[in-house]
This record gives structure tokens, sequence and C-alpha cells, in this order.
């Protein structure tokens, strides 16, 4: 499989809890002042037929993400990804997660600006 | 048909249904007579298979239990709510009697037809208008704020309207390789893209942007695409004039304009008389015995020598010469005595000298360097858009803001030129709803057109289109003054909710009247006080056509719903039943003559559903002013009085308003009337677009109602913390006029000193009959905004430009 | 500029607030904390972290942290405090609290802590040190974990969690573990914590390995809208569901019949008289009265029980598990029995699913489909949380679903609920089942604690003192009265405390009040005495809660502020003169000594996993005769097996048998209360940013959830005139507090969820922090703790809610 440079998160909304770890994890490693980040935790609750309904939580990178490039240049993964509590969050190369996501349903695949 | 019984039917979507000005290609699933689905058209060129989710809802809004099925006939009390069903001759026939009873005792000047935005009805109102005999046909919108005003200053400026080019006229759109990706595209005051203005696809602006165009953004608010512009200037509310003005002083310190093009194509040579208390352009007449005032002056540097400039063939004079573009000139008038002038030139620089970006800073809230910025991007950008929207209609000095920003794409050439600012016409010159003076299905005698209401209070009024200016029109209902107003004729138009300032007043009116006719498809606030309701029709339900710009397109009758008739059927009905020998018969006999100038019949047009028109058309670009594809003599220039574009504006010197543009501070602003201001320490803005609806309708639709409950207040975050208002609370917006509750969105989109309020709201789902109204009054936010404000020229009213306080509600 | 070194340390308390666990390596510059981050080669979290532990740099250098001893010099309550140095403190503490002790008797202080706190060991140091039994954890009914703690050990002897291979190296690749089919999830939602000392994360790691989850719990939590089966149970009735789970799986003979002869009591017989056990001593002359009875069927006679050799009077017995016995005692009088087995059935018979959908409002249908899934499934576990505790009745509600994991034969199995020690047995100080390093010095010196003689598991399994009594004898100083109080990384006004206003007043009644802690919080505001205690980073200690055994590696310091353990440890030296230990790291060495390691050698390897048939390791352990002290198979039980009729209930005149009762206020005990507080008020429910009362002052975790909020149903809220983000009153007999209403189909319409811990260290205009005015404790009441002293109605009051109207006219707030 050819590698392409460009790199992205794959994002597993279907285990995301919503814990903000991702999100507290920028903050640390680029001292933002509060509210600012670089993902944000996203909660959502849809509605379901017969009145039921379902909760998720999307973890939604910022204008301000830049996928951590001084980390991963140094071969660690983005702060986020590398404290997720759930492991939902994959940094990697967008070809290959574009093949995880066929394998894996109900996941979001985004690359940065 | 296929073999499933699913018909697909392509048709062209305008006003009832999505309520919008239309223009987008559809295909219309049917089956049994009914529309089973709306899709967009992917082989039309203007939506290319898109569609909003206003049209996405038509299955809901035209099977809806509300909408309005058979005529109705008002019984009880006015506002009680009290209406009985009859049958449309009943109806056809109460009206008759009625209104030719009004039309004996009191003349047909007496009966107002009154109707909403862009509509496609716009021609067969002013046909039953004028049928009837009456030339006050009206769009309620204080100081008819809402695209006449740039319209009108468009055409005293440059001879016709001009739109941004987003490749419209071509087929193959984008890819068409005289088309040409704006560099930047300027969105001064206009929320895309939640609406589609002005005959315009507000979504064109993301294929530019996915193109490579970069977006300059002016707007209080930070819209979405102001978050993602190179440039986004947040300036006050009302101050746009003074903004473009900055942008100018700007262009021409640093030389950032097409001096070639001014030269060429402008009145910027031409003398005016600067020795008198009012400044005037020198006329031919004013120098030689036998000269035409319609003849201007210019100077020849060579000769020294003052040489006229032929209006009617298009050439000075003297031949070959190369006027003084500036200086101060002392000239012999006619009658032996002096004068000195200056160039049209010179003035203006000296005026634009004044707007320094520091003291437009002052003014507008945005910082100098951004000024001077914004300009350089907008003036070096090649080519340069410039789309404009509502807000430069909706303030009282509608004139010189829309004149000033006008300018620019004057200034810097882009002027019917690819991805610049394209003159716009009526497709194949097919007119359907005039937007400009003439061109109504009929005429009116010129001593009852000597009655519309308004004309005589204003140029602007008088020599542009055929509007009565609503503001005089509700005062002369009190006033009785000239003549009495008895009767109104309201056709999809909601004065009490949407269209109407001070909507108590109108109301008032309204109940006033003897004699009111309301054509909707809901019950609304307006209808509810009227005393004969008509059921019209969506537009799957009728027969029109469309030649709003580009394309000229066939809107199909598809399906018929319960007794619902079409705004054109039911014009022409009552036409032919208020004017003897009315000249058509049939609504298609109608369509053929209108579709005359495209060589066509309307089944022609059916069978193709659009068409663009062919190159080296009048009603396609480009630069049709060189190859004098613009002037009736076929003549290279524009259609002004001068046949140049008029910087110096001669209409506006006629009509005695400033020629040339200037600021002028809104008549309630912190700085106008700073007292009114420690009251009212926020300025309050209206109007900002929201998907789901158009203006004040779709409140009845689930799809689109889900979207968005409640009205909103857009809040600063910094602000709502002041006023101990958390968001989602009910908040009270009030003036001195009135006061609404509604529901606070807290938000840092909006400017911590502004705060924005949504507009065309009540509640379908609440009492209708007075005093609630649908719960009109509690959420309308017209009702701090008052009427007979309107601009010197009778255009433009202040309706984002309002002082508020805000406050938690209590309970 | 020194260069930055990483320390590798352990989270507990202090810091992130939680029950800790987690591997971190701390980044360490000029020391100063620069960064945290997940230690990747920690089985635990294997390089996870938690929000609140991220945000640590702004927590230790936060700018309101105590640095200094203060001294109070205005009234209780009020903002006049002075600094003073840490020997003037210590000195004064000294001088106050000996002279209480010397007036008034050691067990007239009370030492007070907050949840799962490392500082346990150290309080009960410095209480016992002092020689006041009384070490309190001051939430009403002590209801967190501990009632559970001790309701298992009632019925089975130990604890037991889930098993996420916690214990085995390798964690879950380990060929011994095996995922769980099945784990039901009951009142616990993950979002934020790591409960119990559990990593909550565990699950979704199972959930990725295939687990299907059921979900008890009355809100649409993050489980509950991934599981196989959601039960939206009513709050409060989770007995009558294990109940009726129980009820189907005896039904439909889904238990596991060898784990029910071998290891449970279901053969003893249980007299009709006197519903209580037939002992041998009913039958023989000197018969013993820890022997028991049943019936041999084989045989056709009864046989004796013998609890001391842990074997029946006969070889090869065939005890009856059911049958009426008509029997003559010692005294002649024949009476009739029945098996504990009956008994029990009895107590489920009457749950059918269709009464148990009345009670609950969880469908029929579902329960029984869960109920099914769940016994089937194998392995499958079941973990709870502190919903379970929070109820008054909570014995029987353990018990019963203690007998879930029993009778499926899923009790220390590999992924089933395991039994769980303090790794290698190091056990620190007394918690329940375990006698720790640190104790009292004689048991005389117990008699005078709180709570002990009223109620059984406190006399057996609990060494604290009974909070609700505690507060009760403030006031009435009977049988002694309470002067002082010694209160550690503990916030009764806004977090702990229910019914806060009377927590006031009891602390305005002591006569001396120690506070220990790392901000100035409401609480500390009654104290005479403060002491700026240290985040995990800046202490050493050690830690074998479960597993792994673990240090706590001290990274930094930060001027002016010690740790718990040096604060206590100074103070105990003084109060005690034969105070055991010279230095901290001996009482370390000496707690760890079970271990075979010191502390600077366990430090070198970080942590580590108690070795292959080792007491505190799974599994069987109850077949290996791992468990008992006379390696004998079996549980640590008085009768040496899992009781369905629990000896000692019967021994404290409690039900032997599991029952639901419906708690004190709902719909159904109080339809009078109900008619005016017509919605349930649930509260507690975690939220990611903060741990209870903490954290409201770091930027990065309270922009995260930066207002009260009461989670109102959008039903619920049209009815009230509610919309979503507008402040709203929630209010009872009890009394009110205001939130932000969260508009969410979250909660079910009949519930309003209120969050807990609320005060507002912005808020400085007020000395208290505003802390009753967002305060959902102000609603619920003290001293309705269930019959053994144990559990509290949290989760399950009753409330109604308005749009607040208060105050804000034209701008003005």
């Amino acid at each position: 499989m050819a590698k392409s440079n460009k790199k992205g998160l794959l994002i597993d909304y279907e285990y995301c809890t919503g814990c903000f770890s991702c999100t507290v994890a920028c903050c640390q490693e680029y001292g933002w002042e509060a509210p600012l980040t670089g993902i944000r935790v996203m909660e959502i609750v849809q509605d379901l037929p017969k009145d039921k309904a379902y909760l998720t939580f999307l973890p939604f990178p910022t204008e301000l993400c830049v996928l951590c490039a001084k980390r991963t240049q140094k071969g660690l993964a983005p702060a986020c990804v590398k404290h997720c509590m759930a492991n939902c969050l994959t940094y990697g190369d967008l070809r290959d997660l574009a093949l995880e996501l066929e394998k894996k349903p109900r996941m979001v695949l985004w690359s940065p600006r | 048909m296929k073999d499933d019984g699913i018909k697909i039917i392509k048709t062209t979507t305008w006003s009832p249904g999505p309520g919008c000005h239309g223009g987008c290609g559809i295909l219309v699933h049917v089956k049994d007579n009914k529309v089973i689905k709306v899709e967009g058209d992917p082989d039309h060129p203007w939506n290319q298979g898109r569609l909003c989710s206003r049209c996405l809802s038509m299955t809901q809004y035209m099977y809806h239990k509300d909408r309005l099925k058979k005529p109705l006939k008002r019984v009880g009390e006015r506002g009680q709510g009290k209406f009985e069903e009859i049958s449309w001759d009943e109806a056809f026939d109460l009206i008759e009697q009625k209104m030719k009873k009004i039309r004996d005792d009191h003349g047909p000047e007496s009966v107002i037809f009154h109707q909403g935005t862009g509509r496609d009805i716009g021609g067969w109102i002013s046909m039953l208008a004028y049928a009837y005999g009456s030339p006050n046909w009206m769009f309620g919108l204080s100081g008819i704020s809402c695209y006449t005003p740039r319209l009108m200053m468009m055409s005293i400026t440059q001879g016709d309207f001009a739109v941004v080019d987003a490749s419209q006229w071509h087929e193959k759109r984008y890819d068409d390789p005289e088309y040409e990706i704006p560099e930047t595209v300027t969105i001064w005051g206009q929320n895309l893209p939640a609406t589609c203005p002005d005959g315009f696809f507000g979504h064109w602006y993301i294929d530019l942007m996915k193109r490579g165009t970069e977006v300059l953004v002016i707007d209080p608010r930070c819209t979405w695409i102001a978050s993602r512009a190179k440039l986004w200037l947040q300036l006050r509310p009302g101050t746009d004039a003074a903004l473009a003005l900055g942008f100018i002083h700007v262009m021409i310190k640093e030389d950032l304009i097409n001096m070639e093009f001014i030269e060429k194509w402008t009145n910027s040579p031409f003398l005016v008389r600067v020795d008198q208390e009012k400044q005037a352009l020198l006329k031919e007449s004013d120098l030689v015995a036998n000269g035409l005032a319609t003849n201007f002056i210019a100077h020849d540097p060579v000769s020294d020598s003052f040489v006229a400039w032929d209006s009617d063939e298009q050439i000075y004079k003297k031949r070959d010469i190369q006027p003084s573009m500036e200086g101060v000139f002392d000239i012999t008038l006619v009658d032996g005595s002096k004068a000195r002038a200056k160039t049209v030139w010179t003035l203006y620089k000296e005026n634009a000298e004044q707007y320094t970006p520091e003291k437009v800073s002052k003014i507008t809230w945005v910082a100098p360097d951004k000024i001077k910025k914004a300009a350089r991007i907008y003036a070096k950008s090649h080519p340069s858009a410039l789309h404009w929207g509502l807000p430069i209609d909706t303030i009282p000095s509608t004139v010189p803001t829309s004149q000033a920003i006008n300018h620019l794409w004057c200034l810097t050439g882009n002027l019917d030129n690819p991805g610049g600012n394209a003159i716009a016409r009526y497709a194949y010159d097919v007119v359907t709803y005039p937007y400009h003076t003439g061109g109504a299905i009929l005429s009116l005698p010129p001593d009852v057109m000597e009655k519309r209401i308004g004309m005589h209070d204003y140029g602007a009024i008088k020599d542009f289109r055929a509007w009565a200016q609503p503001d005089k029109v509700l005062e002369q209902i009190f006033s009785d003054k000239p003549y009495p107003i008895k009767g109104m004729w309201i056709q999809t138009a909601n004065p009490i909710a949407c269209t109407g300032m001070d909507p108590k007043k109108w109301r008032d009116a309204i109940k006033k009247l003897d004699f009111t006719v309301c054509v909707d498809l809901f019950m609304t606030p307006t209808a509810m006080l009227c005393d004969v309701i008509l059921p019209a029709a969506t537009f799957l339900e009728k027969d029109s056509l469309k030649a709003w710009w580009v394309p000229l397109q066939a809107i199909k009758k598809v399906v018929e719903v319960e007794e619902c008739k079409s705004d054109i059927e039911i014009n022409l009905e009552l036409s032919k039943r208020f004017m003897k020998d009315f000249p058509y018969d049939t609504v298609p006999e109608l369509f053929d003559s209108l579709l005359k100038p495209a060589g066509m019949t309307y089944q022609d047009l059916c069978d193709k559903t659009w068409m663009i028109p062919p190159k080296g058309h009048p009603s396609k670009p480009y630069f049709r002013y060189e190859k004098g594809l613009l002037r009736q003599d076929k003549k290279p220039g524009f259609r002004t009085p001068s046949g140049k574009i008029e910087l110096y504006s001669s209409w506006l010197e006629k009509w005695e308003l400033e020629p040339l543009p200037y600021h002028e501070e809104p008549p309630y602003s912190p700085v106008s009337t700073p007292d009114l201001f420690k009251e009212y320490p926020l300025i309050l803005s209206t109007g900002r677009r929201m998907g789901p609806f158009f203006h004040s309708e779709h409140r009845q639709i689930p799809w689109l109602r889900e979207q968005q409950r409640d009205p909103v207040l857009e809040i600063h975050p910094d602000t709502a913390l002041k006023y101990g208002i958390a968001h989602g609370e009910k908040v009270c917006v009030e003036n001195w006029l009135g006061k609404i509750t509604v529901k606070a969105l807290v938000t840092p989109v909006i400017h911590p000193d502004i705060v924005m309020a949504e507009h065309g709201w009540w509640f379908p789902e609440k009492e209708g009959k007075e005093p609630e109204l649908f719960g009109v009054w509690d959420v309308n936010v017209n009702q701090l905004i008052p009427m007979g404000h309107e601009g010197k020229a009778g255009l433009g009213a202040p309706i984002k430009t309002m002082l508020c306080k805000i406050y938690k509600a209590k309970g | 500029m020194g260069k930055t070194t990483i320390v590798k340390t352990t989270t507990w308390s202090a810091g992130p607030g939680c029950h800790g666990g987690c591997g971190v390596l701390a980044h360490i510059k000029d020391n100063k904390l620069v960064k945290i981050e997940g230690d990747p080669d920690h089985p635990w979290n294997q390089g996870r972290l938690c929000a609140r532990a991220l945000a640590m740099t702004q927590y230790i250098d936060h700018q309101d942290r105590l640095k200094s001893p203060l001294k109070r010099v205005g009234k209780r309550g009020e903002d006049q405090f002075e600094e003073i140095s840490w020997d003037e403190a210590f000195d004064i503490i000294e001088e106050r609290m000996k002279s209480i002790r010397d007036d008034f008797g050691p067990e007239s202080m009370i030492f007070s802590m907050g949840t799962g706190r490392d500082i346990g060991p150290w309080i009960c140091m410095l209480a016992y040190a002092f020689g006041s039994p009384n070490v309190m954890f001051a939430l009403s009914g002590n209801a967190c974990y501990s009632p559970r703690i001790a309701a298992l050990d009632t019925v089975q002897g130990d604890y037991c969690v889930f098993d996420a291979a916690q214990w085995l190296p390798g964690r879950y690749d380990n060929p011994e573990y095996k995922v769980p089919e099945c784990m039901i999830i009951w009142g616990y939602n993950i979002s934020a914590t790591c409960p119990d000392n559990l990593f909550g994360h565990w699950i979704i790691d199972l959930m990725k390995k295939g687990t299907k989850i059921i979900t008890i719990d009355p809100r649409l939590s993050f489980f509950a809208s991934r599981s196989k089966y959601w039960l939206q149970i009513r709050p409060g009735t989770d007995a009558a569901l294990a109940l009726g789970f129980l009820h189907v799986i005896i039904k439909e003979k889904l238990y596991d019949k060898n784990f029910l002869e071998t290891f449970t009591d279901a053969p003893r017989l249980v007299r009709n008289d006197t519903g209580k056990l037939l002992r041998e001593s009913d039958l023989v002359k000197g018969g013993s009265t820890d022997n028991f009875v049943a019936f041999d069927i084989q045989k056709n006679t009864f046989i004796i029980w013998n609890t001391l050799n842990q074997e029946y009077s006969i070889d090869n017995a065939t005890p009856s598990l059911t049958g009426v016995f008509k029997i003559t005692l010692l005294n002649g009088n024949t009476i009739s029995c029945i098996t504990v087995w009956d008994k029990f059935q009895e107590s489920c018979v009457a749950y059918t699913p269709e009464k148990v959908e009345k009670i609950t409002l969880v469908p029929a249908l579902d329960i029984e489909k869960a109920a099914r899934f769940y016994a089937k499934a194998k392995p499958a576990s079941i973990h709870w949380g502190v919903p379970i505790d929070m109820t008054p009745e909570i014995t029987p509600l353990c018990h019963a679903i203690a007998a879930l994991w029993a009778l499926t034969g899923n009790l220390d199995v590999p992924g089933g609920n395991v039994f769980t020690r303090s790794a290698f047995n190091a056990v620190a100080y007394a918690l329940p089942g375990a006698e720790g390093v640190i104790k009292l010095k004689d048991q005389a010196q117990d008699k005078t604690r709180i709570g002990k003689d009223e109620y059984g598991p406190f006399n057996k399994f609990i060494w604290r003192c009974q909070t609700d009594k505690v507060i009760e004898q403030i006031f009435s100083e009977k049988p002694y009265p309470v002067k002082g109080l010694w209160m550690q990384t503990c916030n009764p006004l806004s977090g702990i405390g229910l019914d806060p206003k009377l927590w006031q007043k009891a602390l305005e009644k002591l006569d001396f009040i120690v506070g220990v802690d790392l901000f100035m919080t409401p609480s500390l505001r009654y104290a005479d005495i403060i002491l700026p205690a240290a985040t995990f980073l800046e202490k050493d200690g050690v830690r074998s809660w479960w597993v792994p055994l673990q240090t706590i590696n001290k990274a930094v310091t930060v001027e002016g502020c010690r740790p718990d353990v040096e604060i206590n440890f100074e103070l105990s030296q003084r109060f005690d003169p034969d105070f055991k230990w010279e230095t901290i790291h001996d009482l370390f060495d000496e707690i760890l000594e079970p271990s075979g390691m010191s502390f600077d050698e366990l430090a070198k390897k970080g942590w580590a996993l108690p070795p292959e048939n080792h007491a505190s390791r799974p599994y069987f352990r109850h077949e290996k005769g791992l468990l008992r002290s006379d390696g004998k198979p079996g549980f640590v039980t008085p009768s040496g097996k899992f009781e369905l009729f629990s000896t000692l209930r019967e021994e404290w005149n409690l039900e032997p048998v599991p029952y639901f009762k419906e708690p004190p206020f709902t719909p159904v005990s109080r339809p009078d209360l109900f008619k005016d507080y017509p919605l349930i008020l649930s509260t507690g429910r975690r939220s990611p940013a903060f741990f209870h009362a903490e954290h409201r002052n770091i930027p990065w975790l309270r922009t995260l959830d930066p207002d009260p909020v009461v989670e109102i149903h959008p039903d619920t809220a049209k009815k009230n005139n509610i919309s979503n983000g507008e402040w709203v009153v929630v209010e009872n007999w009890m009394g009110n507090a205001r939130f932000k209403a969260k508009v969410t189909k979250i909660v079910p319409p009949w519930m309003v969820m209120a969050t807990h811990g609320w005060w507002f260290p912005e808020k400085k205009d007020d000395p208290l922090f505003h802390t009753f005015e967002s305060n959902i404790n102000m609603l619920i009441p003290m001293n309705e703790q269930g019959k053994d002293g144990l559990g509290t109605p949290v989760k399950h009051l009753l409330c109604r809610i308005r749009k607040e109207t208060k105050g804000v006219e034209h701008g003005e707030i």
C-alpha cells in the first residue's frame, strides 16, 4: 500500500466516553488558556424512533489542531491520542486509516488544515 | 411514466413552497396526482442537483392539514377568527361587487395592492392593480427597503443592475472558457449560505471558495463565511457608506483604481459648477444659446476650451479630445455671467479625501489598518467581485451607501467582466416582474399614475419603478389626505408578522379599511384580519415563468391541491372582471405575449424548462458597454442620461439629493441619539437569515420548525454576563417603541455592543384570533422599529440600526 | 536552567483526587512540574490518563494553593486567618488536643476524612496514636464502598470485583484470562471515574474484545446507549430487580448446581418456629452453636456440619437441598425445618418479572431476557457503582447481587467476579475484613467508637465510627461530648456532608477544629488551624489497594506544603510517647513486609503483581483453600460457606435472606410528599472534570463543566416552562438549590439528576464561596441510614423544579 504523507485522525466515536482527556491533554501540551483547545468533545443525544435516544460523544479537532507535529516528528503519538482513555483516537497515514475505517463502522476520518 | 406509476417532472422553484426568490431546477416525483418527493435537478446549471431544506420539505408543506383549501368569508368581527367557506364563484362575485363599489365611490386609487418580498406574483399583482385602475401597487416594507434601493442606485449610476458573476450565464458554469474565477469576492452584509438572495444561489460562493476564491467579509456578525474569510471587518451597523468611502479614499490615495476605465467610461471629466450654493453639472444649455440641457461640458486641455458631450451621439462635439480629469475652471456662461467649475473627478477626490481610515475607523469601529488592508485586497484582486446584501437597503442612508459601494466596482473596472460584477438583465429581456421603470403588463393613463402615493414626495419614487411608497401609504390610511384609502388587496404578504414595521399600526390600518382581501396559503396573523381569504397555490400547483436574471425558466403546474388556485389564475379572472376588453383571455396567451422578446411560446419554454441567452445577446455578459449591447441606440456606453457611469449622479442632482456619496449617521445610534443610548445601551439589529425559514413562513412545517423551535436574540457572552442572562433564558428586548420576549442565544458570533433579533416570528400552533393573533405580539421585533423613517429618497429604513435594552424575563 | 528529569510514580488522591492507581511520568524541571503523562509501560492505565491528572500543572502551582499554616483570628466561618509557622501550628495543635484528651478523653476527638483518600492509614495512625477510635468517613450511612465491602464480607467472606486481568502479567493476553461474554454495569457512569480502585475504561477494553453489556441505570449513560439490554430502573428499587433476576434464574434452573451444593449453605436447616438456623446445640447436649444441621437423603438422617473442620459428621454425605423435616430438639419439642435453599427461594419466588416491573418500571420481558443472558453467559461479571451503597437497605441488596454471581458460578473464575485482597496481603490499616499494620493499641480503646454497639457491621468489619451518630452526638453529647475535629482533605459543607446546614451547626459547636487541605474550602473557614497539604507528586507513599502493589514517589516539593503522612507522623510522635516508628520509611517497610520488599526495593520496580497461588491473586481460591487461614477450601464466613442465609445477619437480628424494601422518600413510600414534589431527585452523577467537590478552581477543567446543572427531560422541562440553559430552583421539604437546566433525554421524564459538590472558589465575596447556593445536599437529610447503620437515600429523594425568578430585572443582577 503506497504511503501518502498526509496524516490524520481516525475517531471512533462509538467508544468515546466523553472523558475529556483529549481536550486537557491538548491544553497541557500547548498551554492553551481555557477555553482554547485543539480538540473538543461534543455530546450528541440522538433521537431515535419510539421516543428512544442514543448518547454519542464526538471528539472534534478544532482549528487549532496541528496534529502535534512536534510530537509526531519524534515518533510520539499526538497528546490526545496518547491519553485517550478509551483508545478511540488513532493517528496515522490517511490511507491506512481509511482501511481501518473499512474494517470498523461508526468512525470518522479527519485531517488537519 | 415509470412502471411504478411515478411520474417525474422538471420544473423551477419560486415563492410559495420554499418561499424564496427561486431559480432552482427540480425533479418532482408524482404518483396518483400527488407529489411524493422533490429532488434537485442534477442537470440544471443553477443548483446542479442541490436543494435547500425548505424545498425538500415540500411534501409536508403542500399537504399540510392547515393549508387554506377553500375561499373563506369573514362572518364574525374582524380578528375574531370567524370565517365560513364559500365557493370561488361566490368569492369572485363578492370581491368584484365590493371593489367596484369602492372604485365608484372613491376612485380606483383608494385600493392598495400589497405584496410580499421577491414574489413571482409581482407581474400579476401589478396587472390586477392596473386592470382595476389603481396606481398603488405596493411592497409593504418601510422605505421599500428590500433590493429596490440598490436597484435604483445601480440603474441611475450605471444604467443597469449588476450582480456577482458566478458563471450563472454559462451552461458549463465554472468550466466555461470565457469565465474567470474571482480572485476575491467581497461579501458585504449577507449571511450566506443561509439564503439565496436577489436572484442568486448562495452556495455558489462555496463553489468559488473551493475553486480558490478568497473572501473578504463585512458584517457585524462572525458569520460562517466570516470565519472562513481572508479578512473580516466587524463594522457597526449602518456605517457601511463610511466604510466604502474609506475604501475609496485608500484606493485613490494608493492609486489602486483603474484610471483608464474611469476616464473612458465615467462622467469624471464633466464639469460641475461650484460657485453657487448648490453644485450643479454644467449643461451645454448653460454655455450656448441653442445648447441642450441633456448635454454636459468637459474641458479640453489642448485648446484650453470647453467641449460639450453629446449624450445622444455619445461623443464630444470636438473630435479626439482627452478632456481634463482634474482642475478648477472659470467659465463665461451664455448670459455673460462668470462661473467657476471643477471636474467631477476633482470633486470626487475632494469628497473621498475626507474619509481617512482614522476617521472611518471612529465611525465604523473597524481598525484603520484593517480598512486599508481590505481596500487593497478588494482593489488589487483580479477579477474582484462584490456581493452586497439587504443591510445596504435597510438603512435610511441607503442611497449614498449603495452609491459608494456601487462605485467600488466602477472605480476598479470590475463591471461586466468575467468573475466581476456582471450586468444583470432579465433573461432574453423577458419581463415577468418589473424591477425597473415600465415593463408592466398593463399601463395606466398619466393622470391616474399621478395619484401614486409618494411620487410627489420623492423623486426616486416618482422616476424609478412604480411602487407606492409604503410609509406614505400607511400615513394616508389614517389621514385620508389627499384622498382616502378604502381597500387593500394583500397577496402572499404578512405585514403583521413580517414586512410591517410598527405592526400594530398596520393592524389598525387594515382594520380601518372598508374591504380587505388576503391571498395566501396558510392562515396568518394578517389574513386573520381580512374580509375574504383566497387559497393560493404553491409553485408546484401553478404555471408561471421566471426571467429574474438567468436562466429563462418555466414553472409548471404539476398537481392540484384541493381548490387552491394559482395567483395568476386568480388575478387574471379578476382583471377580466375589472377591466373591460382586458387584452388576455387565458394564462397561456398572456405568457406567450410576455415571451415574445425570446421569440418563443410558453409551450416551447416548458419543453426546454430553462434557457440561457446565447452569446452576443444583450442579456448575456461580457463587456456589453464596449460592444454597444446596453443602449437602445446600440452605441457603446450605458443607459444613463449621459451614457456614462455617473459617479456624480445627474439623477440625484435632479432629485435635489447629494450627487456624491457620503456617510449619514442612522437616526438612532450611540452617535446621533446619545441620550437614548444611555437608556438603551445596545444596538438592536434584526433580520439575520434562518436556514429553515423564509421570513415569516414555514413555522408550521415540522421538518423545518424542528431545526429551530423558538425565536432567539443573539447576545455576546460578555454582554450576557453583564446583564445576568444565561444561554437559553427568556430575555426581554425593549425600547421606547415596544418590547418582545425571546430566548437568549449567548454566542461570541455577535459584537458585544450589538444584539441580533430574528424577524418574522409568530406561532401557527397558538391561538389565532385577536388579541393573540398567533402570539405575534410576544415576539415580533418589528414592534421596536418605527414606520416613517424612510430616507431622503423615500427609500431605506432603520431596520438594522435601532437601540434597545435587554433584561431577564420574569417568570 | 536545569534539564528535565522524568519521575515515574503513581496517582492517588490530592491532585486528580481519585482513588488512584495510574502509572504516570512526571516531567520535572528546576523542581517544577512541566508536564505529566501516562506511563505506557504501566499495566494499569497503559499510557492513558484522565483529564484531572493531565491538569496537574495547573493544579500544583495554582495561585490559590495553601502554602502556609493558618491560624483563625476571626469568628468561625469568617475570612480571618493569619499565617503561622509549622512549629507554631504543631505546638498549638498539640497543646489544644492534649487538653481535650485530658479533660474529656481521647474519644472526644473525631478524625474525619473524605472519600478513597490515600491518607486512610495516616489518619488512623494519628487517631490511634492520640488514642481515639473515632475515625470518620464523613458521608451519611458511610455510604460509599464500605457498605458493599461489609455486605460481601458478611455473606461471602471476601470482597470481589470484575476481572479485567488486572492481576495477570500481560493483562488481557494472558492465557489464564477469559474475556467476559456479558457484563452487568449496575449503576455506574464511566465517563469520568475509576471507582473502587478499578480503571473504568478497562470495561471499554473488554467491550472492544466482545463483551456485551447489560446496563442498569435510570439515565441513558454511555453504557446504556451501547447495551444489549438497558434496564432503566427507578432509583432505589435495585433489590427488587436483583430478586427478579434470581426469580428467573431459579425458575429456569439457570444456576450452577455444583456450586450450590458444594460451596453454599443451601442444605442447612432453618427452624420454622424461630426462623433461625438449626444448630448442633439445639439437638445435643454440649453441641456447638457454630455447627449446623442438614438432612442426608441417602442415609435418611440428620447430619452435622462441623464448622471448625469444615466437614459433615459422616463421610460422603448427601445433604438434601430441599424438603420439610420434623425434628425433636434437646428440650423435647418437635419442630419442623426447611432447607436454607428453600428459604432462599421463598424470598425470590414472589418477585415475578411482572411484579418487579411494577416496582422498578423495567419491562418484565427485558428483566427475563437480561437475567437469562447474564446467567447463560460464561463467564459473566457484574460491576456495581456507588448507587448500591446509597440506599438504606443496602446489605440485602448486595446479598441478592452476590447470590447472582455465586449461583451462576462466576465467583473467582477468569473473567467473572474475583475475590480481591490487598496485594501481597500488605495491609496498611484496618479496612473491612482486614487487620492492618496500623491499629489501636488495645481493643479497650475501641469501646467508645461511635455506632459500634448499635450496628453489627461496625462491630465486625467496619472500623470507622457511624457518621450520622457522630453528628447526633455532637449535639446530644450522649454518651460523651465531642469536642474536637481533625478534618483532613474533607469538605462536608460542599461535598460529603448531607444536610450541610446541620454540619455547619456542628462545626460551630466544636471547641477545636484542625483542617488539612490543599486549597481554602468552605469547611476550612470553620477550622482553628489550617495545614497546607501536598499533592501525590510531592510525597512518598505506598499503595496495596488490590493490585498492583505500588509506591508513590516524591517528584517535587512545593514550598510551604507538607504531605499528609509527614503531618500526621510528626503529630503522632508528639501524642504517643511510645509511638512505634522512627521514620516514615520504617512504617512503609513494615507495611510492605508481607511482599518481602522494602519501600526502596519496590520503588525501584515501581509496581509488583502477586505471584501465582498467592492468596491475593485469582483464581478458584475457594477451591484451592487459599482464602481461609486454615488452608481448607471454602470462604472466610462464619460457616465457611457462601451464605445464602447469613449467620451474621441472624446474629444481628436482621433478615438473614435478601429482600426489597421501598426507600423512605419515593412516590410509593411517601405519596403525600409526592403530591407536592412530583419528581424523583437523584444526584451525584459524575463529571469528567471534577472529583466530587474538587477542581472547580482549575481553569482547564472548569471550562469543561462551568456550571452546576440539573438534567431535566424535555417533556418535564416543557411542563415546568423551563428551557435549556435557564437557571432553575430545585426544592423539597429540606431546602433548595439553584442549577442550570440541562434539558436532555438522558434522564427519564419522572426523574431529575442534579450534580453534586458545587461551590464557587472564584466567588470570593462570600467567605463560604456560596457553598449553600447550588449544593444539592441541601435537599438530602442525615440519619436515614439502614438498620445496620449503612446506606443513605442519596439517589432517590423527591423534589420539584421551577424557573428561577429572583432578582435579575432591567439588567441589574
